[in-house]
């Protein structure tokens, strides 16, 4: 009975975590720049590895290697919009060009603002 | 229907979906019109191939694997980094983003500084 609850529950990680996957990357195909790729791959992305890491570290049975993999997850969430930030304030600053749709972008006005302050 | 049965069920389930993921973010890499595009689809690999080791670490019962998802994910990390430094520093090359033709962004100049708009 516990074995079957335990299986229903990583069975149930495992496929959740496939489905965020693969939204990700549909996501990083269908959306029209590099700012909305970076939003679906660096949350979707993230949340969905790291289910399958936590699945992988109930199914060992183990709290060694669950607390390991639970490091492991945490870390991801860390690191990822960390690092997603980064790549969006590098191509920001380069001067990569939002998509056409966008109605905002405050980050440019601030510049701006900036120039004409000196 | 044992618990064997529902976790390879699962992990078929999980494998099948990652692989249509990762030929998703391949065809992003290949594709992707400019820099920052590739860097994302790259770190969004990086992030498939972490859910791969799990589900295989689950599938073959080698708990090393784990040890090894959590080094990548470091590497992947680092490497993003790495890319966004190297954007910032370079800037965007004259033409990268206009849709020209193929022979047209071929001829790419290097060594250009950044473009302020």
């Amino acid at each position: 009975m516990m074995d079957l609850v335990l299986a229903l529950a990583v069975g149930a990680m495992l496929v959740a975590g496939g489905v965020f996957t693969f939204l990700a990357a549909l996501g990083l195909v269908r959306l029209p720049d590099v700012y909305t790729r970076m939003h679906a791959a660096s949350k979707a992305g993230t949340v969905g590895s790291g289910l399958m890491l936590f699945a992988a570290g109930i199914h060992a049975l183990d709290v060694a290697i669950f607390t390991r993999a639970l490091a492991g997850f945490v870390f991801f969430v860390l690191t990822a919009p960390v690092a997603a930030h980064l790549v969006a304030k590098a191509a920001h600053g380069a001067g990569y060009r939002l998509t056409r749709l966008t109605v905002i972008d405050d980050m440019r006005e601030a510049e701006r603002r900036d120039a004409k302050k000196r | 229907m044992g618990a064997e049965t529902i976790i390879s069920a699962a992990s078929a389930i999980a494998l099948l979906l990652m692989c249509a993921a990762f030929f998703l973010t391949a065809f992003r890499v290949i594709r992707g019109p400019t820099l920052p595009d590739r860097i994302v689809a790259l770190d969004m690999l990086v992030a498939i191939a972490i859910g791969f080791i799990a589900v295989l670490a689950i599938k073959t019962g080698f708990n090393l694997y784990i040890d090894i998802a959590i080094a990548l994910g470091l590497v992947g990390f680092l490497a993003t980094v790495a890319f966004a430094r190297f954007v910032m520093r370079q800037g965007m090359e004259p033409g990268e983003e206009e849709p020209a033709p193929a022979a047209a962004r071929q001829g790419r100049t290097g060594g250009k500084r950044r473009v302020r708009r």
